[in-house]
C-alpha cells in the first residue's frame, strides 16, 4: 500500500514526429489533490490518455499502485472531456453512470436493480437526483459533466483521473464537483485533474503540476505558484493581470 | 387481390429476416457505422461465388462460410485501411466494397459457367421464388426465424457491452470491454444476416432493413430498449404491409397511371424497403412538426 | 499470322497476341471508343472525388448512383404512358438526373429536420430509393419492349458495347467537369479546408456546395447508364484514396487522382478486350484497387512503408540517444565522461527494462560508440562515442533551456530529430542559451555545458 497511486518516468509521446510529451516524470502523492496546469497544446490531455493506454507512447514507464494499467484497472476511473461522447444517443443520465459499473458487473451478465440504485445515488451525490431518467441530450452542459462525474464516482475507484471538469460548466456545477473533490480527499482517495483556470488552482487543490511538454516543476501549490515558474510554463504568454492573480492566490489562504 | 399460401409465407418470412435485420442494425447506426451495411452487402459476393468454385454446389451452408469470412475480412481490411493508412473511414469502406465487389463480379462470372448461378438473383433476391417450396414450411422462413433468434439472444446477452462500446469507445476500451473486438464481432453478426436475407430480399436491400427501421424507432424514443422493440415492429409492418402493396395497390395504381390493364405484382422485396422508407419520412415530419407546434 | 517457333499452341497464341498488337496499336474502332469514353470518365470521376474525399462524403456518389434508378425506370413508365418511346437516352438521363437530386435533397433534409447522422442519411436514401427503383423495374419489366431497360447495365454497364454516341456524351460531360473542376479549383479547395472560415470571408458556401453536388450528379448519371453503377462508384472513391499517398498539395492530389483514374480505366479496358468473357466495369474497379494498394505501400508522401520506415528510424535514433546521454551523464556525475558505468547505474537513470538496455548496448558497441564488458558489466563511451554524447547532451540542454524561457513558442519549434540545435533555431538565441548554459544562474536541475571544458 505504499506505491503511489500515479507515477510516470521518462515518458515521449509524439504525433507524427512532432514531440507532444518529452521525457515527462510524475509522482502523484496519495490522498491528495492535484491538478495538472500548463498552456493549450502543451500535453496535457495527452499525460492523462498515455498514462491509461489510449494512446500509444515512444517510451517510458507508467504504473498505476506500482502495476501496470491492466492490473490496477479496478482501482483506476477516468472522467474524460465532455466532447468525446455523442450526445444524442437514447440513453438516460442513470444508463450513463451504470456504465461505470459494467466491469464489476462482468460480461454478458444483465445490470440489475441493485445497480440502477447505486446509479442514481452516485447521481445524487452530484445533485441530479431528479434527472435520473431524463435523456442526457436534454441535459446542459454542466449537467452532462456531473454525469460523467457521477459514473466516476460509482465506479468506487482510488484514483480520480479527470480531464479539465470545470470547463464552461455552470456554478451550480462548479460547486457539485468541488463537493465531490472535498469528500473524495476526505475519504482518502487520490485526484488528478487537468485544469485549465489559474486563478482557482489554490483554492480547489493541494498540489500542482506545472507542464509545458515538459514538467517543469511539481508539488504543494503554495510552493511551485511563483512567478519565475509561471514564466517558464506559460512564457510571454502570462498577463501582468495573471501573474499576479497566481500570486495573489497562492499567498492568500485557500478557501477549503 | 387474391391471398394464397404462398403469400402468407412471403409476408411471415419477410418480417422475420426484416426483424433479424433490424437489431444488429440498431447498432450499427449507434456506431455510424451505417453504410457497413451497404459495403458488406456487396462484399459478400466474392465470399460467395469462391464457395460455389470451391464445392461447385449452391449448398447452403458454404455459402453461408464464406459469405462470412468475406464480411469480416472487410470489416478487417476496413480498418487497417483506416488506421495505417490513414484513409476517411468512409473512403476506406469505399475502396474495399467496391474492389471485393468487383472481384465477386469477376468471380461469378467465371463460376457460372460451372454452376447454374444467376447473379441477378443474388443481388435482387426473389422472396416470391425463395418460398416456392413449401412443404410444410419452406426452408427459408426457418432460416429467417432462426437467424431473428440468435440475433434476438445476442443482442441480450452483449446489451451492456454493445452499448458502451457504442457510446463511449475509449471509456469501454480502458474498461476492459474492447470497442474494436465488439464492432468485429457486429460485423461478423451482420455478415451472416446478410446472407440468410439473400435468399429473400437480395443484398442490396438488405440494407433498407438493417437502418430503415432502427433510425424510424430512434426518433420516436430515447431508450434504447424501446428502440431495439420499435425497430422490430417497424420492420415487420414494411414487410407485411410492402408484400400487401406490392400485390394490390401499386400494380392498380401504375396501371391506371400508366394505362396499361392487367399489370401484375411488382417486387415485394421492393415495396418492403419503400414501405420503411415511407414510415421513416411520415415519422420524421411528425417528429419535426410536433417539435414546432408550442407545449 | 507471325512465325512463332514451331512448340504446340502456337497457333493458338498467334491470334490473342493478334489481338493484343490490335488493341496496343488502337486498330480496332471499338476499342478506340470504349478507351475514350472510359478514360474521359475516370478522369473526370478522379477529379470530382477528389473533392468529395476531402469533405468526407466518398460515398455520396455510391447513394446518388442507386437513387437514379427508380428515375430511370419512372421516365420509361411516364414516356411509354404518354406515347413516346420510352427508352430513349435522354429521356432516361432526365430521369436519373431528376431522382439523383431528389435523393440528395431527401439526404439534406434528414441531416437538417433530425439528429440521424451523415452515414445514417446516405443509407436510408440509398437503400429506399433503390427499393423503389427495383419495385419501379418490375412493373417495367411487364411492359412491352421493357425488357429489363437497361437493370443489368445499370449494375454491370455495357462497357464493352458502348456506341459512337454514348461516347461522345460522356467524353463531353467529363470535359465540362474537368473544366468546371479546374474554374472553381480554389473556391472548391476553400470548401474543403475550411467551411466556416469561407462562408465569414463572403463566399457562398451552400451554392458552391450545390455546385459541387451537381458535378457529381452530372458524372454519376452520365457513367451510370454507359458503364455502371459500381464503376462510377469506384471511380469516385477509389483513384482520389490513392491520389492521397503520393502528396499533400491538393492540385497535385487533384491532377494524380484523374491521371490514376484515367490509366485504371485504360488498363482495364485493355485486359477486358483480351479476356472478352469479364465484365469490363469490375476489371477497370480492380486496376484501380491494384493503384491503391501500390500507392498505400509505397506513397510518397504517406504511404505506409514510408511512414513506418521514418518512424522506425526515429525510434531507432531516440533509443540510441536516450543511451548515449545516459552513460554521459552517469560518467559525469562521478568523474569525467570516459568513466565506465554499470548497468544498474543506467537502470536507475531511465526507466529501460534490462533485456532491452542489454540489446542496445550490444547495438551501440557494434557501431562503435562504447565498449561494453561482457555480459552485464560495465559500459564505456569511446572517444567516437564521448563526442557524439557530448553533442546529444549539449544540444537536449540547450533545448531544455530554451523550453524553459521560450515558453510560449518552444513546444511549436522543438525538432528532436535536428542535428544541431543551429540548425533550427536563430544564432542569436542559440548564443543566448550558451551563455545561460555557462553562467552561474543555470537551474540547478540542468547541468552544465558538456562542451565547455572544466575550469
Amino acid at each position: 500500500m505504499n506505491a503511489l497511486p500515479l507515477e510516470i518516468r521518462c515518458l515521449n509521446v509524439a504525433y507524427q514526429r512532432k514531440m507532444v510529451l518529452w521525457d515527462a516524470d510524475l509522482a502523484i502523492q496519495p490522498g491528495r489533490t492535484t491538478a495538472i496546469v500548463g498552456p493549450n497544446g502543451a500535453g496535457k490531455s495527452t499525460l492523462i490518455k498515455a498514462a491509461l493506454g489510449l494512446i500509444p507512447s515512444a517510451s517510458g514507464e507508467i504504473q498505476f499502485f506500482g502495476k501496470p494499467y491492466a492490473q490496477s484497472r479496478s482501482r483506476v476511473a477516468y472522467v474524460p472531456q465532455r466532447e468525446s461522447v455523442d450526445w444524442d444517443f437514447p440513453v438516460s443520465a442513470r444508463d450513463v453512470v451504470a456504465m461505470g459499473l459494467y466491469r464489476k458487473i462482468g460480461w454478458c451478465m444483465p445490470v440489475r436493480a441493485r445497480h440502477r440504485q447505486l446509479a442514481e445515488a452516485a447521481l445524487a451525490d452530484v445533485g441530479l437526483g431528479d434527472f435520473a431518467r431524463r435523456q442526457i441530450s436534454q441535459l446542459s452542459g454542466g449537467q452532462q459533466q456531473r454525469v460523467f462525474l457521477a459514473r466516476a464516482l460509482a465506479q468506487n475507484a482510488d484514483l480520480y483521473l479527470m480531464d479539465e471538469p470545470f470547463a464552461s460548466v455552470d456554478a451550480a456545477t462548479e460547486q457539485a464537483i468541488l463537493e465531490v473533490l472535498r469528500r473524495l480527499k476526505n475519504e482518502g482517495r487520490t485526484v488528478v485533474c487537468v485544469h485549465h483556470d489559474l486563478e482557482t488552482v489554490a483554492e480547489y487543490f493541494d498540489d500542482a503540476v506545472l507542464l509545458n511538454m515538459r514538467v517543469v516543476t511539481s508539488g504543494p501549490v503554495s510552493e511551485v505558484f511563483t512567478r519565475e515558474n509561471l514564466r517558464k510554463t506559460y512564457g510571454a504568454r502570462l498577463s501582468l493581470l495573471d501573474e499576479a492573480v497566481a500570486e495573489l492566490s497562492r499567498r492568500g489562504s485557500p478557501l477549503r | 387481390m387474391t391471398w394464397t399460401e404462398i403469400d402468407t409465407w412471403i409476408v411471415v418470412t419477410g418480417a422475420l429476416i426484416s426483424m433479424a435485420c433490424a437489431v444488429p442494425g440498431v447498432f450499427l447506426l449507434l456506431n455510424k457505422q451505417s453504410m457497413l451495411g451497404d459495403a458488406i452487402s456487396h462484399a459478400v459476393l466474392p465470399g460467395i461465388a469462391i464457395a460455389f468454385l470451391v464445392t461447385g454446389t449452391r449448398e447452403p451452408l458454404p455459402m453461408f462460410l464464406g459469405a462470412v469470412i468475406a464480411g469480416l475480412f472487410t470489416g478487417v481490411l476496413t480498418e487497417v485501411i483506416h488506421r495505417r493508412g490513414r484513409v476517411e473511414s468512409g473512403a476506406a469502406l469505399g475502396v474495399v466494397f467496391c474492389s471485393l465487389f468487383a472481384l465477386g463480379l469477376v468471380l461469378i462470372r467465371l463460376a457460372a459457367d460451372r454452376v447454374d448461378l444467376d447473379p441477378g438473383c443474388v443481388l435482387y433476391g426473389a422472396i416470391e421464388t425463395a418460398v416456392v417450396d413449401v412443404n410444410p414450411v419452406p426452408q427459408i422462413a426457418w432460416l429467417s426465424g432462426g437467424m431473428l433468434a440468435v440475433n434476438f439472444l445476442l443482442a441480450g446477452m452483449f446489451y451492456k457491452e454493445l452499448r458502451i462500446s457504442a457510446f463511449d469507445p475509449a471509456l469501454s476500451t480502458a474498461c476492459g470491454i474492447p470497442a474494436r473486438w465488439m464492432q468485429h464481432g457486429l460485423t461478423v453478426v451482420t455478415a451472416m444476416t446478410t446472407v440468410v436475407a439473400f435468399e429473400s430480399v437480395g443484398s442490396i436491400l438488405v440494407i433498407a432493413m438493417l437502418i430503415v427501421p432502427g433510425a424510424t424507432a430512434l426518433l420516436l424514443s430515447p431508450r434504447l430498449s424501446v428502440v431495439l422493440g420499435l425497430a422490430m415492429a417497424v420492420a415487420a409492418f414494411s414487410a407485411v404491409a410492402g408484400h400487401v402493396a406490392a400485390i394490390s395497390v401499386i400494380p392498380a395504381a401504375l396501371a391506371k397511371l400508366t394505362g396499361f390493364a392487367a399489370l401484375g405484382a411488382v417486387s415485394s422485396a421492393g415495396m418492403m424497403a419503400v414501405l420503411s422508407g415511407l414510415t421513416f419520412f411520415l415519422v420524421l415530419a411528425t417528429v419535426r412538426l410536433a417539435q414546432r407546434r408550442p407545449q | 499470322m507471325k512465325p512463332w517457333p514451331n512448340f504446340p499452341g502456337g497457333e493458338v497464341r498467334s491470334a490473342e497476341m493478334e489481338t493484343f498488337w490490335r488493341l496496343i496499336s488502337l486498330q480496332d474502332h471499338n476499342t478506340r471508343i470504349v478507351l475514350a469514353g472510359a478514360c474521359a470518365l475516370g478522369a473526370a470521376a478522379g477529379l470530382v472525388g477528389t473533392f468529395l474525399l476531402l469533405r468526407k462524403r466518398s460515398l455520396l456518389g455510391d447513394t446518388l448512383g442507386h437513387a437514379t434508378l427508380p428515375g430511370v425506370a419512372a421516365a420509361f413508365l411516364v414516356a411509354e404512358a404518354l406515347g413516346y418511346a420510352g427508352k430513349s437516352l435522354p429521356v432516361l438521363l432526365v430521369g436519373a438526373a431528376l431522382s439523383g437530386v431528389t435523393g440528395m435533397a431527401a439526404v439534406i433534409l434528414i441531416r437538417k429536420f433530425s439528429h440521424i447522422k451523415d452515414d445514417a442519411a446516405l443509407a436510408i436514401v440509398l437503400s429506399v430509393f433503390f427499393g423503389a427503383g427495383v419495385t419501379l423495374v418490375t412493373a417495367v419489366q411487364q411492359l412491352p419492349g421493357g425488357n429489363a431497360a437497361g437493370l443489368d447495365h445499370f449494375i454491370y454497364g455495357k462497357t464493352a458495347s458502348m456506341t459512337t454516341s454514348d461516347a461522345m456524351v460522356i467524353f463531353g460531360a467529363s470535359l465540362a467537369v474537368a473544366v468546371m473542376c479546374v474554374a472553381f479549383f480554389k473556391e472548391f479547395a476553400l470548401l474543403c479546408f475550411d467551411e466556416g472560415f469561407a462562408g465569414a470571408a463572403g463566399w457562398p458556401v451552400r451554392l458552391l456546395d450545390v455546385v459541387l453536388m451537381t458535378l457529381v450528379v452530372v458524372v454519376t448519371v452520365v457513367g451510370l447508364q454507359a458503364v455502371g453503377l459500381l464503376l462510377v462508384v469506384a471511380l469516385l472513391v477509389i483513384p482520389p484514396a490513392a491520389a492521397r499517398f503520393w502528396s499533400d498539395r491538393l492540385g497535385v492530389m487533384a491532377v494524380a487522382a484523374a491521371g490514376i483514374g484515367l490509366l485504371s480505366a485504360a488498363l482495364g479496358v485493355a485486359a477486358s478486350a483480351l479476356f472478352p468473357r469479364l465484365p469490363a466495369g469490375a476489371v477497370i474497379v480492380l486496376c484501380a484497387a491494384v493503384f491503391f494498394a501500390i500507392s498505400m505501400i509505397f506513397g510518397a508522401r504517406r504511404g505506409v512503408l514510408v511512414r513506418s520506415y521514418g518512424e522506425r528510424q526515429g525510434m531507432v535514433r531516440l533509443r540510441r540517444e536516450h543511451l548515449l546521454r545516459a552513460i554521459y551523464e552517469c560518467a559525469e556525475e562521478l568523474s569525467s565522461p570516459e568513466q565506465a558505468v554499470s548497468v544498474s547505474q543506467l537502470l536507475a537513470k531511465r526507466p529501460w527494462k534490462r533485456n532491452a538496455l542489454r540489446r542496445e548496448i550490444e547495438h551501440a558497441a557494434e557501431a562503435g560508440l562504447a565498449t561494453a564488458a561482457v555480459d552485464g558489466g560495465d559500459v564505456q563511451l569511446t572517444g567516437r562515442g564521448v563526442a557524439e554524447a557530448r553533442r546529444l547532451v549539449r544540444n537536449h540542454r540547450l533545448w531544455e533551456l530554451y523550453l524553459l524561457h521560450h515558453a510560449e513558442v518552444a513546444p511549436a519549434r522543438i525538432d528532436r530529430d535536428a542535428d544541431l540545435i543551429e540548425h533550427v533555431l536563430d544564432p542569436k538565441i542559440v548564443d543566448e542559451l550558451e551563455a545561460l548554459l555557462d553562467s552561474g544562474r543555470r537551474e540547478t536541475f540542468v547541468p552544465g555545458n558538456p562542451e565547455k571544458l572544466p575550469t
